[in-house]
């Protein structure tokens, strides 16, 4: 048994709402993979939950009439990689997702709690920090629009108010469009694990897939949240497919990162692993966009 | 005959039908629920517990402290008992600790209604310390000045063992002598069966009864009784299936303490279950052991004199001690013979850690990896194939131990290393990996162990059991050896069948053990129940088939002598001639108007030899150096554990501790802040567990000598399988990258910092 | 503590009962439906023992509320057994290739491979590996459980 002392069942994302108005103290449960082990470890300890569970309207990835994809919060990363619309478009995030843990914690963990909990190591964040995502965010005066890159607000902090939920991420037609990317998970074990760094690259080939048009690099855990590594793709843009691209980006995502050393690893160890998994990460992403080396 | 056959488990369909049931599943939902209060510092006392909140907590039944609990200090290692005083485990622990001597220790517990009352009340606490200085360094603690743990044992040394073969330091003074040195680092690991420990108590006919996820009731019954203040026959000690031990069960963990709780309940039913997180940290620990080995050897490799250094980590209690220490500095002798002297000190020392115990393999995981990384420096530094260099100082044909009287009869060691290269293809790659260049190589890398049967002469070895027939013939078998899922229940009625004369499915052992109803036994440990079973029913079913033919003779008028049984059918010897089934001669037995009789048989069987257990282990690995990640691509074992009493079993036994040594190997290692002596990573997402996609294809094969001193011709294989794994591995990164990590496991973070220093990066 | 009715289907059978709102699901399949194939052995989803099939997916049962099971289709490893009591194919396998030592994550091992078995896909060995790596063991080694689950599927897409 948990140890919490009030449970609340959300129907609709209206009714989560207005119980999030009511409770204000209440914790917002939605896989529960975060949030029933904090309580297991005693760290949530009687609190008030409101479940929302049920919200199976959150549940589906569809395209919005200007070709964003909408992919509800509470897919589970097991729904995300076997979504046909990402598979089509973004079959990165599904394959992202499929990193997670190992394939029960699939089936329950959310892509939504995923960047909620504000933790640097999911798996899902940095691909969706890559590709410019923007969240849909519901609360009692309506739906914002927010950027991915101001969601985060310090480890484990998140821009949601008191009272909002996130009810989509958007992936703009723009940011998937002729887009190819690879994701990369550095953990210590095959499966069961979280990131010691986890790297997203995309690229966007010219027509004639000799010249890098766009790179975009993220990371989990070379910062204290998902972050991009903005001097790395300016230096990219406009660069021959060739080994010369790899070198530059091992090189120049040096220059953005900020790792930090825990029992966990040495920052000087990230700093390694961040600059192969760049290398390796842009190669992937440009073969898959059909560049040759 | 079913011994030597690949016969499956007796207990396989209550496995994979649910219907096993383990120390939770018997627990009455009705039962109190104890949760402990550990404390959060490595080392002080405690000064006072304020227990008034947590007393006011809805459902919170009994708050316990350690300034209630009886001063009556215990020992709680699972050794067979010694009434010589000089030979008892140290008995340094109490139900409760005032003086808390590691992060985690026991300070009280909280008796609730359910678990979140009691967990609650547990919050609730405030307990006030004193704090003093920790020590977490094995040689720090060893230092005059370093915070002393227990009275008694100065500079934390709870014991030292040495010893001398030959004269090393005139050894060593042969001229032209290379000397190969290195300090080698093994780390803390936990057992992590997959159920934790739990256990359950409660009092009935004026006794306490326990039902315990345990390797040895026997033992712990023993010990609950010691810690009660209780008579032992006044404690009742239950084992049903159990989901795993390695060693952390051969150890009375939470039995007495929950014992405790229910008589402080007024006999209620109790329940003591531990999370994960308690599992790691205050159950028990692999010991870290650090080793120097110096190597003094003549330039064509062989090893003239040798000398080890080893320092155990002990943590904060004695459980199992200096044995595990001593069994691998006895080893160092033993597995490579020195042509001159050998030199061994052994240290086990007191710091502010886990308390070490037992763990699979007691001590030889720890030493093969020192012995065989030093060995295969030494092979570096002489420009000499490690292989060969194994080959020519390893222990010969013929050796006789000393203190064991074992005696090594065959081959066995060169001809499971013959095994093994084959399978790895060894020396050709060996040789061809060792000239690579670029980011991604690939090495081989191999190492060879011995391993003792069982505890003989350091410790009693005897073997009590019961055979009692039934009216069809078939025979109920209750030992006091233990199942922990190894499959010694399917072995031990593999050697009834055959003992008696029955079919494997007349054979029943009654797996769920009682102290009040098995006979006495010491319980699973040091690889022995095999062996040692095997003399008791060899022993015991011999008797209980000559009762069943001397009543074949009063039903025949044929002598006794002149008959046998096999596969459950009575015949003639010399004629071959069927009598009867044992089905028709046990009815009539026990429905005889004239001479009722149920067959029965009991009794003890001392078992007063020993045997050496062999084998190796190859890997062959990927280094990809830019990752700091080794991929292992192939692994095999090779044992000589004699005559293999059930070929599809021992293999996937060998398969489970080649898991535990990769993971040794390569991942896991349980990590305590300096700081603060607190525990890091103690749950199974942040200790490194392998998983499914962390392995290779695991090959198990095995050279099959007759063991000489076994009626089953049977030694030891439930630990060996651990042991050559790490340093096979470590060995073989050696091969493919030049660069030698001398502590395991061998991590990517551990890679960074050498590939660095060795300029790979 | 309030207590919730909870509905759902359990191994083929429509049953209800009031659950303390704490509870988890492994909670109310061991203590109310006597369920003991659900095992505990972390309570935080990180080995797989109490792994059951909720409509069609694997779920480590520890960290599932109780009430979410309402109008959900449970099975665990009880439910495997034909009408007369006969082992299923995968529960056949696991005892024929020795995948079973001390038998605490075989429950779960085995319900995750019904999953798998279930999808009628051919998987590689290493796709099967990653299948199933949601579950620890300590005795096997994995070594056999993997040629348990191989084995069956073969069997069932008839090229064993």
């Amino acid at each position: 048994m948990y140890d919490f002392s009030a449970l609340y069942e959300a129907t609709s994302v209206s009714h989560a709402v207005q119980l999030m108005q009511e409770h204000p103290d209440a914790v917002l449960i939605a896989g529960g993979s975060d949030v029933l082990i904090k309580l297991r470890e005693g760290k949530l300890a009687g609190a008030e939950l409101i479940s929302i569970y049920k919200l199976d309207e959150l549940r589906e990835v569809t395209i919005d009439p200007d070709g964003a994809l909408r992919i509800g919060p509470m897919t589970s990363f097991s729904h995300a990689t076997k979504s046909p619309v990402l598979q089509q478009y973004m079959p990165v995030l599904g394959e992202a997702a499929d990193t997670a843990g190992g394939p029960q914690l699939r089936n329950v963990g959310t892509v939504g709690g995923n960047i909620c909990n504000g933790v640097t190591s999911a798996d899902t964040a940095s691909t969706e920090v890559a590709y410019d995502a923007v969240l849909e965010i519901t609360g009692a005066n309506g739906v914002r629009k927010l950027s991915i890159h101001d969601f985060y607000k310090g480890p484990g902090k998140v821009a949601l108010e008191k009272g909002e939920l996130l009810t989509a991420i958007l992936i703009p037609k723009e940011s998937y469009e002729n887009c190819y990317g690879y994701y990369i998970k550095y953990a210590m074990r095959n499966a069961m694990d979280i990131a010691t760094i986890g790297c997203s690259v995309n690229v966007v080939l010219s027509a004639d897939k000799q010249t890098i048009q766009r790179a975009r690099i993220a990371y989990g855990v070379a910062g204290p949240v998902p972050m991009r590594a903005r001097t790395a793709e300016a230096a990219l843009a406009g660069q021959p497919v060739g080994e010369g691209a790899i070198e530059i980006v091992g090189r120049e995502v040096l220059n953005d990162v900020n790792p930090r050393t825990s029992w966990r690893a040495s920052a000087d160890f990230r700093k390694q692993i961040i600059s192969e998994t760049a290398r390796r990460g842009l190669r992937a992403a440009i073969e898959r966009a059909g560049g040759v080396f | 005959m079913v011994v030597g056959k690949s016969v499956k488990r007796v207990d396989a369909i209550d496995k994979v039908t649910g219907r096993a049931r383990y120390t939770d599943d018997l627990a009455d939902k009705s039962a109190l629920i104890v949760k402990i209060c550990h404390s959060t510092i490595a080392h002080g006392m405690v000064k006072s517990i304020d227990t008034s909140a947590a007393e006011n907590i809805p459902g919170v039944v009994k708050v316990i402290t350690c300034f209630d609990v009886p001063n009556r200090p215990f020992p709680t290692a699972g050794h067979p008992w010694s009434t010589d005083p000089h030979h008892q485990d140290v008995a340094d622990r109490m139900l409760l600790n005032r003086h808390v001597r590691y992060y985690g220790d026991e300070v009280a517990v909280v008796i609730g209604e359910d678990e979140v009352a009691a967990e609650q009340g547990v919050r609730a606490l405030k307990v006030e310390y004193d704090e003093l200085p920790f020590v977490l360094d094995v040689q720090e603690a060893m230092q005059d000045g370093a915070p002393q743990l227990h009275e008694e044992f100065k500079n934390n040394i709870l014991d030292h063992t040495g010893y001398e073969v030959g004269n090393y330091e005139e050894a060593i003074q042969e001229p032209g002598l290379v000397k190969i040195e290195g300090w080698y680092n093994t780390p803390i690991v936990q057992h992590c069966h997959i159920e934790n420990h739990i256990c359950f108590a409660e009092e009935q006919f004026g006794k306490i009864v326990i039902v315990s996820s345990t390797q040895i009731p026997h033992i712990v019954r023993r010990i609950c009784g010691q810690a009660l203040g209780l008579p032992w026959g006044k404690v009742r000690l239950i084992k049903p299936y159990i989901g795993g031990g390695f060693g952390n069960k051969q150890d009375a963990l939470y039995e007495p303490l929950c014992g405790y709780c229910c008589q402080q309940v007024g006999g209620r039913l109790v329940k003591l279950d531990v999370s994960r997180e308690e599992t790691f940290v205050s159950n028990r620990v692999r010991h870290a052991i650090r080793y120097h080995i110096i190597t003094y050897a003549r330039p064509d490799g062989r090893f003239v004199a040798r000398r080890l250094e080893a320092f155990s980590n002990q943590g904060a209690y004695a459980s199992h001690g200096h044995g595990v220490n001593a069994k691998g500095a006895g080893a160092f002798k033993q597995i490579y013979v020195d042509d001159k002297a050998t030199k061994v000190d052994a240290y086990t020392v007191y710091t502010n850690l886990p308390a070490a115990g037992a763990m699979r393999a007691y001590g030889i995981p720890q030493v093969s990896f020192a012995i065989e990384s030093s060995v295969e420096d030494a092979a570096k530094a002489l420009g000499i194939d490690s292989l060969k260099l194994r080959q020519m100082n390893m222990m010969p044909v013929g050796y006789t131990d000393s203190f064991s009287k074992n005696v090594n009869y065959f081959d066995s060691l060169n001809q499971c290393i013959a095994k093994g290269k084959a399978y790895i293809d060894y020396e050709r790659k060996h040789e061809e990996y060792a000239k690579q260049t670029g980011p991604i190589r690939r090495g081989v890398g191999m190492a060879i162990f011995w391993y003792n049967t069982a505890v003989w002469p350091i410790a009693l070895e005897a073997s009590s059991c019961r055979m009692v027939m039934n009216q069809d013939g078939s025979v109920q078998l209750e030992i006091g050896e233990t199942e922990i899922g190894q499959g010694a229940d399917t072995a031990f009625a593999q050697m009834v069948a055959d003992t008696v004369g029955v079919p494997f499915d007349k054979v029943h052992v009654l797996t769920t053990q009682d102290t009040d109803v098995t006979p006495f036994g010491t319980g699973a440990y040091a690889s022995r129940q095999t062996y040692v079973a095997g003399f008791a029913i060899h022993n015991i079913g011999t008797q209980l088939k000559n009762k069943v033919l001397k009543y074949a003779e009063y039903m025949t008028g044929k002598p006794a002598e002149t008959l046998d049984m096999a596969e459950g059918v009575v015949f003639e010897k010399e004629t071959q001639e069927q009598l009867m089934t044992i089905d028709e001669l046990a009815t009539s037995a026990l429905y005889s108007l004239d001479q009722a009789e149920q067959f029965s048989a009991e009794g003890t069987t001392q078992i007063k030899t020993n045997a050496y257990s062999f084998g190796c282990g190859f890997v062959e690995v990927e280094v990809d150096i830019p990752m700091c990640k080794v991929k292992l691509l192939k692994m095999i074992n090779v044992h000589d554990c004699g005559r293999l009493i059930n070929p599809q079993l021992a293999e996937a036994q060998v398969h489970g501790g080649m898991s535990m040594a990769i993971g040794y190997g390569m991942g896991e290692q349980l990590l305590f802040d300096p700081k603060t002596g607190k525990p890091l990573n103690n749950n199974l997402l942040d200790y490194k567990l392998c998983t499914m996609m962390d392995h290779p294809d695991l090959k198990a094969e095995f050279v099959e000598n007759f063991e000489p001193t076994s009626p089953f011709g049977t030694k030891a294989l439930g630990e060996p399988p651990t042991c050559p794994g790490a340093p096979a591995i470590r060995n073989a990164i050696l091969n493919a990258t030049g660069v030698s990590v001398n502590q395991t496991p061998v991590t990517p973070h551990i890679l960074f910092e050498r590939f660095k220093e060795e300029g790979l990066l | 503590m309030e207590k919730k009715l909870v509905k759902c289907n359990i191994n083929g059978k429509d049953v209800e009962t009031y659950v303390d709102v704490r509870a988890s699901l492994t909670d109310m399949l061991r203590n109310d439906y006597r369920l003991t194939s659900v095992k505990k052995g972390c309570e935080v989803g990180e080995c797989g023992a109490c792994n059951v099939i909720i409509d069609g997916e694997c779920f480590n049962s520890c960290i599932y509320l109780a009430v979410w099971a309402e109008g959900k289709r449970i099975r665990t490893l009880e439910g495997l057994l034909g009408p007369g009591g006969e082992l299923s194919d995968i529960q056949q396998a696991f005892v024929d290739e020795a995948a079973v030592q001390c038998g605490f994550c075989t429950p779960g091992f085995i319900m995750t491979a019904v999953e798998i078995l279930e999808t009628g896909k051919e998987y590689t060995r290493d796709e099967l590996r990653k299948l199933l790596s949601g579950h620890l063991c300590r005795c096997t080694g994995y070594e056999n459980i993997l040629n348990a689950v191989e084995k069956t599927m073969k069997q069932r897409l008839g090229k064993a």
